[in-house]
Parts: C-alpha cells; sequence; structure tokens
C-alpha cells in the first residue's frame, strides 16, 4: 500500500474533526475525496503531509511510518500541489520548479547541475518548457497550475497531495490538468485529490473515499460507490445519475431540472 | 557568463569606483597622487610628498566614513531584503519587528543620563535587540497566524517604545539635550570615528555570513510556511535564524548612524527589478547596491552645503522621487 492511513484522529483547535479514521491507495491509483465542506479533507491532507502535530493513529507512506521520517525525507516521498498559489514575488518559472528541489539538497547547499536537470525534465514532462523564463506571476491559471504540478515532479516524490487542484480553473483547464494528473498515474504516481464534482470524480478516479462525520463513510471505485442516495445524503441535493456509451461515463444531474 | 553574473560585476565595480571617488572628495582636498601615495605608503616604502594634515584627514575623518557608509549602506538593504521574504511582503522593512523605535528608545535614554558617544550606540543596540526579543516572544503568544501575530506584535511594541522615547523628549533640557535627540533621530555618519567602525563590524559580519549561507532557502520561504514545509525546510528555525540575524545586523547599523530611513525598503526594489527575485543574486545585489547609494547620498550630506545635511532626510529625498519614477514607469 503506498499510503495508509490507520485509527486517525485528528483536532483542529480543541473541535475533533477527524475520528478513528482509516483508509489506504495502492500504489499508481488516484483516488478523489469527497465530502461536503468542513468535513475535515483538508485537515487529512495536512495530517498526511506532516503540516499537522496533534493526532493520533498512524500513517504509512510507501509502507514506512511518517513520524518516523525527518522533514526532508518526508519531503522526498510526498508533494503538495496547493489548490491556487498566490505569487508575492515575481520568480522565473524555472526557478518556481527549481525551489521543491531543496530535498535533494543537503545542508544549506545550494540547487547545482542535477537539479537544474530535474527541474527541465519535469518541465518536459507537463508540457512547460517554452516557459521557463517567463515570471509566474504573468501566466494564466491554468499554466500555473501546469507549473505547480512540475515542481511537484521536480520533488521526486511518488506521492502526490492535491488540494483540489482544478477548482479556480476554466472548463478546458480543467480538463487538461485533469488529463495531465491522469497520465501522472498511468506514470506510477499515487494521488491523492479533493475535489467537489461528482462527475470529476466518476471520469478520473480509480478510487472514491467519502468523508462524513469525521470518519469514512465508505471506500471504492467510482461506479459501485457513488449513488444516487449516497449524493443526497452528503450534499443535500437531488440528483440523477445518468449514464453514457455503454455505461463508459456516467454523469450528475440535479432533479429539479427536468421535474416539470 | 549569466546576464546575473555580470550585473553582479558591474555592481562590484561600481562601488569600488564610489569607494575610491569618496575619498578625495571633501572640503580638505586630496589629490589622486596624494591618495594613492598615502594609501599605499602602508604597505610600501613611499617617501613622504603630502602633508600630515592630509593623512591624518584621510585616516581619521575620511576612512572612517567611508567604512561606516559602506557597512550601514550593506546592512540594511540586506535585513529589509530578508524581512521581505520572511513576510512575503515587498513593503515590508528592516524596522517591522521595532528595532529602530527601541534603538531610538536606548539612544535618547543614553543621551539623557550624559553618556558619550560609546555608550549611546551601546545603548541603542541593546535595546534594539530587546525590543526585536519583547516582539518575538509577544507574537509566539498570539493566537492564530502566527506571522501576523508578530506583525502586529511589533507594531504594539513599536508604538509603546515611540511614545517612551517622546516622553523622554518632553522632560529633556531644551537647549542641549533636545537638539542632541533630535539630530540623533535624523541619522547622520558625520564625525564616525574609528570606533564607530569597530563597534558595527562585528555584529554585522556575524548577521550577514549566515544570511548569505542561507540565502537559497530564502526563496523556500517567500512561498508561505505550509508549502515550504512540505518540500522539507524547517520553517520556524530558518526563519528563527533569518530574524535573529536581520535584526542584529540592524541594530547595529542604527546604532551608529541613527535612524537612516528607506534605504532598507527601497534598494532591494531596485535589486529585485536589476537581477529578479532569486536570493542568491538578490541578497548580493541589494548589498553591493546599498552600499554604493549610502556612500553616495553621504557624499552629497557632506559636500553639498557649507554645514552638514543629515544623511536620514537625504534618503528620502534622493530616494522617493526615483522610486515614485520607478513606479510610474513599470506600470507601463
Amino acid at each position: 500500500m503506498e499510503i495508509e492511513v490507520a485509527n486517525l484522529d485528528a483536532y483542529y483547535g480543541k473541535h475533533k474533526v477527524l475520528s478513528d479514521l482509516s483508509f489506504s491507495l495502492e500504489k499508481g491509483k488516484l483516488m478523489c475525496v469527497l465530502g461536503p465542506n468542513g468535513v475535515g479533507k483538508s485537515t487529512l491532507f495536512q495530517c498526511i503531509l506532516g503540516l499537522k502535530k496533534q493526532h493520533a493513529g498512524t500513517i504509512y507512506i510507501e509502507g514506512v511510518e511518517l513520524e518516523t521520517l525527518d522533514i526532508r525525507q518526508r519531503a522526498k516521498r510526498i508533494a503538495f500541489i496547493p489548490q491556487s498559489h498566490q505569487p508575492v514575488f515575481s520568480y522565473k518559472v524555472k526557478d518556481v520548479v527549481l525551489m521543491s528541489t531543496e530535498s535533494t539538497l543537503c545542508g544549506m547547499k545550494g540547487p547545482g547541475k542535477q537539479q537544474m536537470e530535474m527541474t527541465l525534465e519535469a518541465m518536459e514532462r507537463v508540457g512547460i518548457s517554452h516557459l521557463a523564463e517567463r515570471k509566474y506571476t504573468q501566466i494564466s491559471g491554468g499554466e500555473r497550475q501546469l507549473v505547480m504540478i512540475a515542481r511537484a515532479l521536480a520533488q521526486q516524490a511518488k506521492v502526490l497531495i492535491m488540494d483540489e487542484p482544478t477548482s479556480n480553473l476554466d472548463y478546458g483547464n480543467q480538463v487538461r490538468i485533469m488529463e495531465q494528473i491522469r497520465r501522472l498515474v498511468e506514470g506510477g504516481y499515487t494521488i491523492l485529490q479533493s475535489c467537489h464534482q461528482p462527475d470529476q470524480a466518476f471520469l478520473y478516479a480509480d478510487e472514491i473515499l467519502v468523508l462524513w462525520e469525521g470518519g469514512v463513510l465508505i471506500q471504492g471505485p467510482p461506479k459501485e460507490v457513488l449513488t444516487e442516495k449516497l449524493i443526497q445524503k452528503i450534499y443535500g441535493v437531488d440528483v440523477e445519475i445518468k449514464s453514457f456509451h455503454q455505461d463508459q461515463i456516467r454523469v450528475c444531474i440535479p432533479s429539479h431540472l427536468h421535474k416539470n | 557568463m549569466k546576464k546575473e553574473t555580470k550585473i553582479l560585476i558591474v555592481l562590484s565595480m561600481i562601488l569600488a569606483f564610489v569607494f575610491f571617488l569618496s575619498f578625495g572628495l571633501g572640503k580638505y582636498p586630496i589629490e589622486l597622487n596624494e591618495l594613492i601615495g598615502i594609501l599605499s605608503s602602508k604597505v610600501l616604502p613611499i617617501k613622504q610628498f603630502w602633508t600630515n594634515n592630509q593623512e591624518i584627514a584621510l585616516f581619521n575623518i575620511r576612512m572612517p566614513r567611508i567604512l561606516l557608509g559602506i557597512l550601514v549602506g550593506a546592512a540594511l538593504p540586506a535585513a529589509g531584503v530578508c524581512y521581505q521574504g520572511i513576510f512575503r511582503n515587498p513593503m515590508v522593512s528592516p524596522d517591522l519587528l521595532g528595532a529602530s523605535s527601541g534603538a531610538a528608545f536606548g539612544a535618547v535614554l543614553a543621551i539623557l543620563s550624559g553618556a558619550g558617544f560609546l555608550g549611546i550606540s551601546m545603548s541603542a543596540f541593546f535595546f534594539a535587540l530587546f525590543t526585536v526579543w519583547i516582539v518575538c516572544i509577544v507574537g509566539k503568544h498570539a493566537k492564530g497566524n502566527p506571522t501576523l501575530g508578530l506583525v502586529l506584535a511589533g507594531i504594539m511594541v513599536s508604538s509603546v517604545f515611540t511614545s517612551a522615547t517622546s516622553f523622554l523628549k518632553l522632560v529633556a533640557d531644551p537647549d542641549q539635550e533636545l537638539p542632541a535627540i533630535t539630530y540623533w533621530l535624523m541619522g547622520s555618519l558625520a564625525g564616525a570615528k574609528k570606533s564607530d567602525v569597530l563597534f558595527a563590524i562585528f555584529p554585522i559580519l556575524l548577521g550577514m555570513i549566515p544570511l548569505f549561507l542561507l540565502r537559497w532557502k530564502l526563496n523556500l520561504l517567500t512561498l508561505g510556511e505550509e508549502e515550504a514545509r512540505t518540500m522539507g525546510v524547517d520553517v520556524p528555525k530558518i526563519r528563527g535564524i533569518v530574524i535573529a540575524c536581520a535584526t542584529l545586523i540592524t541594530a547595529a547599523s542604527i546604532s551608529v548612524s541613527g535612524m537612516i530611513g528607506w534605504v532598507g525598503l527601497v534598494i532591494p526594489h531596485f535589486a529585485r527589478m536589476l537581477i529578479g527575485c532569486d536570493y542568491r543574486k538578490l541578497l548580493p545585489a541589494s548589498v553591493l547596491m546599498g552600499a554604493a547609494f549610502l556612500l553616495i547620498v553621504d557624499n552629497i550630506a557632506r559636500l553639498a552645503t557649507t554645514s552638514e545635511i543629515p544623511i536620514g532626510i537625504l534618503t528620502s529625498f534622493v530616494g522617493a522621487p526615483f522610486f515614485l519614477y520607478l513606479i510610474m514607469r513599470e506600470g507601463e
């Protein structure tokens, strides 16, 4: 198992957000985490990324207990792609990507030739080599999200955590980013991402994890897990699930749209 | 050769040029050949062809002042550019955490108790460090966002020390102490002595070396705490070291020069426009530009009028219009 979480408890202040949460994810799979706002998706990610201390339970990454790793070893295994990144200073794209090679350095040394190669390779892989010399503040939101993905790849980690990577993007960029993510999964990366669109989960996810009241409501492949009843339960809206192309594709349609 | 490396070389050459130019400039004229003679006579056996007064003016008056200008001019932008990185805000200056209001209070207190120059410097230095230390303690116990807590603590503690300074001015003797206080607060390199240079150089070097060693990591700190940590940076530790070093060099320079505002805020901007955001190049560029800028402005301060103009006034007079011009040009 690439990610394994066992009996996790997490608090936000004094409020218990996650309680006795357990799940696991195999290598080379994309898991979408669904659940209403405030259910604890971000808290779960913070625990897995080692950003949050106070929790009971154990987290294993690539079979190694997370708490036994120091901060650099952790960075070599797990990379994080934020929802949207608001840059303060106008770094060049290649410098932004280069920063994540920090985990491969030792002591106070700065990056050298080897790190530059990792950077170029990561940019090549997501197809943004032509942006290398551009200022990160001057590219589009979709391109910026690709830079974030390249940055995670340059970090050399094989487990990627993504916090709603497409939520600020237009439709075209959403599709392009999700296809890029899919290609990474085929290439052996293990990806855990939160998402708000059941349709997106149907289209791209291998596994679905549904969080509810601080624990796991259900886990499994999208077609088995995502039912009209479940969506009504977690989001409080009535939907109808339709299938297309001999059930290769399923979509959710809010019921009130076609009642009359 | 990379473009950034070339820029750094040109900046070093400009600094070297301004450095030698400053020796020759002054009320007491020293010709270029005399200057070279006096300087090289310290290592080479050269027969004296200059007057003793020229040598004294050069070594006891001009040299300390030029060296102090370089030290302070290098220190303030270095502290400023580091603060801007860790607080992720280009409008931050080195006195964000109260170093200068603490230094002002320390200096005024020393002036009132009749201390000499060294006493004033030491008092300013220790109160600057003390103020930032209080701010860090308060910020650490603030609830919520730690950076915001630190900044708010800086504003509050600064204002306490500023009002304490105002109170001291109120009770100061208006004929002798008050002018001395006012003049100190304006900031000046006039009357710089060897002892001032010796007082400032060690803390400044002590702070500057770790900042130079950590300058790559400063890039990652600009991404924010969470992202930097997921990339393997021990943020609290690095941030603590950077704040401590930047504060040390700020305190040391304010304590010998008074309040020279503006340099620590604006030079990093110019450097960023010139060489980009990468701290591996940005920090050296800020240091070189700051040192050259302060030397030039100090030459104007001592030569432009018959009596000295405090450099703290001039840095804004020269810097602000230039900065406004750059802002308008950048918008195009």
